[in-house]
């Protein structure tokens, strides 16, 4: 437990008020990024809909298998992300240390699995504007889900390598002593967030793999 | 020769001096200066855009820039004004100010996010002035598909990004906003206690956090189809150019209540100070703020009825764009009822006060002429549309924003501007405006279509008019400019609270001290308790 | 007119007169409460002044009769104003039936028109009054709006699939066209007029007007050419669906939608036929995206449209 440094910032007025101004504050974030993946979301919907066949032919493009193991990765990480945020409350340092490596590794290997694909994707000339060819009727259609599909999970990618960065920073905060069980809460916090991206990840999965397979 | 008071105690512009002490500075009060300077400069080329455009337009031929430069200067005036002048102009400058003081804080919740904000809002302004440096874009500050994603080969992406980088300075203002109001308010003050300013920055706030993700990601779509070719939006390849409508809309008719909003927040603390009365209808002004910012997500179709949309589609969005009115409504009413009886100064911030009132109900009813199905289809897309959000935002926004700026400045810089030069600036502004922008609407109604660098010859009268009216309003915003610089120097000292105004921020000294209050203030009364002041006086 | 210049456009078609009556119904409505709130913020500015013997304001209470009288009344209005639009705009998205109809191409920046007897126009449009004439239009790179003023019509014209329009003109002159949806470089360039005869006097300058072939001619040829009537042959009935009588009639779709078969569904069927697959068909169709420019499109239509002039015995 740290001694006689002061974690209480100058506006508020107590630890409290503190805790649940970040806490709220955490909360309209991830309120914003619902809505901007939403708005990626909705584009995937509409063409979802108006192209059926197509997507459901590109669908199968992607790997089901790789897709899960992916999936269970990171739900594996916000379980490890979970018990790193009990140990936390409860102050058990080792542990904490130990669990949000864990997380940094699970995410680590999330995004490996991620690079695997896109690799692939690329030597099977199924990038858009880059190299595609697609066989079929419906290759003009396709463009569209892989466009989606490389907008989708880049843009959560891009939030995975961000949630690892701040997983780092934390971790080094932990060692340094900055963390006690009356001040944890960013590690909460960016758990949320972590859970967060682990949900997107969880409605991509389907709507992009899962098509068409049904 | 003015006196000047001596002023040995420290406040938030002494406490430190140096360029660090400001760029690195954690100040709700010093980051609202810091806005207050960049925005002025935007304010100014997005203004030195605008006079070349009406220069060209004075003449129906095409004679003073070509077209490729013409089109290029439209998009340009466009981008830098909403997205770098009107979207943050009130809430970075006035409510960084003076949220905090309001609601009895020391600072907003998260300070180092707010000045993060301001560093985003300056990297996001360089991306978009290296893209003017470098030529510029010519999409229109719509950037409609398939021109942007395409055709165009002008800087597109690069101030698309710059667009993309600010958004992220208005959402995490909206956060800040939203967390301080909610959890850092003095002990006393209940949310029906709240200046209608703080309700006002409250229901912009939960647009800007709302609407503002929905454009980023139509800004990263069309990057990602001119870089990438992914064809999202190319219908040679099975896309869609009206999705990038429906996205950039969803977004951008919800950012004209962020333009708006803060600027009634404005009208409302300024009438009830300078008429020494409770704004009539309280609760009746802050519900229509809050109504505002929910109804604006529902209308954004009604920029849309002549893209080939349903026919059923544009009645349900005319519908509920003709109920968006409605709170507006309501508050101009409640504001002309509070000055019933009152006791009202013509200061020139009451003289802005005013002329929003006027101004904004023109452009407000000018809005129900294109929430009507039938008329908007022969005035989409001409100068009826220009003149219409330009009394809005000119004519209400920026009013309410310079009207704001004169109200405050005392209380932000513990100097006096002058006053007859602040009527005269008033008067200039608000004469120039009309002769700018009401000749438009008839220019519209006849036709012209808008962005056009030349023009069929029976349209110049109107245009010279026009051309006319905005070199009076020229003049009549670089008054204040001139005069709000001398004051810092020259301008009589302003006690705590010269306009013997009700509201938190008055009770410190000017300019106030670092952390606001000496002790958290408690809150016993009303919002503009202005009656019970004088009766404990009398 | 004695300004030398115009206040107002002139009135040149059926609606125009219809939609100037909602507009100044809302020019009224806006002078009245412009000017009771100028009037009233002016009075009570002037006559509630402060001066020495008026320190301070009267308390007046709240009142929510007025708070309800204020929301409604102008909800009110503007649902007249709504019901009004309303019935105006449906009357405008729904072209009469015998209109005479014209194929329009758009494009950077210029404007294409075909009779449908043929005759090819650029930047101009001749069209006789008081008949119906609908535009069925596409552009063939970015997003144009074709505007008409004096008609009060405007419809945008979108690549990669048709928007309509339609006007029925009621004055002779030449009226400006605009594109009305910013398209790049020369957008303001991008104009011309629609010259409105008398019926006679159209029917002689159509004559007068050298014509290659009626689009339906070399609509029938492109489809030789194209190889189309490989499949859409009445001596393969398993292949593909006879086209005859199909124009304006129901399809019911592997989905098991049902759609009407108006140029929109013609027009995709030919440039991505796997969209919207007709029940009891496989997809077998190729698309012919790319392999037909806009006019040609308009062409095979045409001819396809003719083609419901030919009776059928056979059960679809």
């Amino acid at each position: 437990m740290a001694e006689g440094t002061t974690v209480l910032e100058h506006q508020f007025d107590d630890l409290d008020q503190q805790r649940e101004a970040s806490s709220l504050g955490m909360w309209v974030f991830l309120i914003t990024e619902i809505m901007f993946f939403g708005g990626l979301f909705a584009g995937y919907a509409v063409y979802r809909s108006t192209y059926p066949d197509a997507f459901a032919e590109a669908g199968l493009h992607l790997n089901v298998l790789v897709g899960a193991v992916n999936t269970a990765v990171l739900i594996l990480s916000s379980l490890t992300m979970a018990l790193a945020v009990h140990a936390a409350q409860v102050d058990r340092r080792k542990a904490l240390v130990v669990f949000l490596l864990l997380t940094i590794l699970l995410g680590t290997v999330f995004l490996g699995i991620k690079v695997f694909e896109y690799a692939d994707k690329f030597r099977h000339e199924l990038v858009p504007g880059y190299a595609f060819a697609f066989e079929g009727p419906h290759a003009r259609e396709a463009t569209i889900f892989f466009s989606f599909y490389f907008a989708m999970t880049g843009m959560h990618a891009l939030h995975m390598i961000i949630g690892i960065g701040i997983l780092a920073v934390l971790t080094v905060l932990v060692r340094r002593g900055r963390f006690s069980s009356e001040y944890y809460w960013p590690v909460e916090l960016t758990g949320l967030y972590w859970h967060f991206v682990d949900i997107v990840w969880i409605y991509l999965f389907p709507l992009l793999y899962l098509i068409g397979r049904a | 020769m003015v006196t000047r008071t001596a002023e040995p105690r420290t406040h938030y512009l002494n406490v430190s001096y140096g360029v660090m002490s400001w760029l690195l500075t954690l100040d709700h009060k010093r980051i609202a200066l810091l806005y207050l300077i960049s925005i002025t400069l935007f304010f100014f080329l997005g203004g030195a855009f605008a006079v070349l455009i009406r220069l060209e337009l004075l003449t129906p031929a095409g004679d003073l820039v070509e077209s490729e430069t013409y089109n290029k200067l439209f998009t340009m005036h466009g981008v830098i004004m909403v997205f770098f002048f009107l979207i943050p102009s009130i809430p970075a400058v006035l409510g960084n100010f003076l949220i905090p003081m309001m609601i009895g804080a020391r600072d907003l919740a998260f300070p180092r996010l707010n000045l993060a904000s301001w560093y985003i809002y300056t990297l996001g302004g360089l991306f978009t002035l290296v893209a003017a440096i470098f030529g510029g874009v010519d999409t229109g500050w719509t950037f409609y598909t398939p021109y942007s994603s395409i055709y165009s080969n002008t800087h597109v992406i690069l101030t698309a990004l710059g667009v993309f980088i600010v958004g992220f300075s208005s959402v995490l203002t909206g956060i800040n906003f939203i967390v301080s109001i909610h959890k850092m308010r003095a002990p006393g003050l209940t949310w029906f206690r709240l200046p209608l300013f703080i309700w006002a920055h409250y229901a912009t706030s939960l647009i800007f956090v709302l609407g503002t993700p929905v454009l980023a990601i139509a800004i990263v779509l069309v990057a990602l189809e001119r870089v990438f070719g992914f064809g999202i939006f190319d219908p040679a390849l099975g896309g869609d150019p009206i999705l990038f409508q429906h996205l950039f809309w969803f977004y951008s008719h919800p950012a004209v209540y962020i333009m708006i909003l803060p600027a009634m927040g404005v009208v409302s603390e300024v009438i009830a100070c300078f008429a020494r009365k409770r704004v009539f209808g309280y609760k009746f002004v802050a519900f229509s703020s809050l109504a505002i910012a929910a109804l604006g997500f529902l209308v954004w179709g009604h920029h849309m009825f002549v893209s080939g949309q349903s026919v059923f589609a544009s009645l349900v969005f005319s519908f509920l764009s003709m109920l968006v009115a409605i709170p507006s409504a309501i508050k101009v009413f409640n504001w002309t009822a509070t000055l019933y009886r009152g006791a009202i100064a013509h200061d020139a911030p009451m003289l802005y006060a005013f002329g929003f009132i006027g101004l904004f109900t023109i452009g407000g009813l000018t809005g129900i002429f294109l929430a009507t199905t039938a008329v908007d289809v022969h005035v989409h897309d001409t100068y009826f549309i220009v003149a219409h959000f330009h009394y809005i935002m000119v004519g209400g926004a920026v009013m309410g924003y310079l009207g704001g700026l004169h109200f405050w400045w005392p209380k932000m810089t513990g100097r006096m501007y002058p006053e007859g030069w602040a009527k005269l600036g008033a008067l200039l502004i608000f004469v120039g405006f009309n002769l700018t922008f009401f000749p438009q609407f008839l220019l519209g109604y006849l036709g012209m279509p808008r962005r056009y660098h030349f023009y069929p010859d029976e349209f110049q009268v109107l245009n010279v008019m026009s051309t006319a009216g905005a070199s009076i309003l020229g003049v009549g915003y670089l008054i204040p400019m001139v005069f709000f610089l001398w004051s810092l120097r020259y301008g009589s000292a302003a006690g705590a609270n010269p306009w013997d105004a009700k509201g938190l921020e008055w009770q410190t000294p000017s300019p106030p001290p670092p952390h606001n209050f000496p002790e958290t203030p408690v809150v016993k009364e009303e919002a503009y308790a202005y009656s019970s002041q004088e009766a404990e006086r009398g | 007119m004695s300004l030398g210049f115009p206040l107002f456009p002139e009135q040149a078609s059926t609606v125009a007169g219809r939609v100037d009556a909602l507009y100044f119904f809302l020019v009224a409505i806006s002078v009245f409460f412009a000017g009771l709130i100028f009037i009233l913020v002016a009075y009570f500015a002037i006559k509630y002044r402060r001066r020495p013997g008026r320190k301070q304001a009267d308390p007046v209470p709240d009142h929510v009769g007025l708070e309800l009288a204020w929301t409604l009344i102008p909800l009110g209005i503007v649902m007249v104003s709504f019901i009004w639009g309303a019935r105006l705009f449906v009357t405008l998205s729904r072209p009469p039936a015998d209109a005479l109809e014209i194929a329009v191409v758009a494009r950077q920046w210029m404007w294409k028109f075909q009779h449908p007897t043929g005759q090819r126009e650029i930047n101009e449009l001749h069209v006789p009054i008081g008949r119906p004439v609908k535009l069925t239009m596409a552009s063939e790179d970015v997003i144009h709006s074709f505007f008409v003023p004096a008609f009060r019509v405007k419809m945008d014209v979108v690549p990669g699939r048709y928007t309509t329009a339609w006007f029925e003109a009621s004055r002779t002159g030449e009226y400006h066209l605009f594109c009305a949806e910013y398209c790049g470089a020369q957008h303001s360039g991008m104009t011309g007029r629609v010259v409105v005869l008398e019926l006679a006097q159209y029917q002689q300058w159509l004559r007068g007007r050298i014509v290659a072939e009626p689009p339906e001619v070399v609509g029938e040829r492109l489809f030789a050419q194209l190889g189309c009537n490989a499949c859409h042959h009445p001596d393969r009935p398993q292949l593909a669906p006879f086209l005859e009588g199909v124009y304006g009639t129901q399809r019911l779709l592997v989905t098991g939608e049902t759609v009407i078969a108006d140029e929109a569904y013609l027009r995709q069927s030919i440039l991505d036929p796997a969209a919207a697959v007709t029940a009891g068909y496989a997809p077998i169709m190729p698309s012919y995206r790319g392999r037909v420019t806009e006019e040609e499109l308009s062409q095979l239509i045409a001819y396809i449209k003719s083609l419901e002039k030919i009776q059928t015995t056979r059960s679809p």
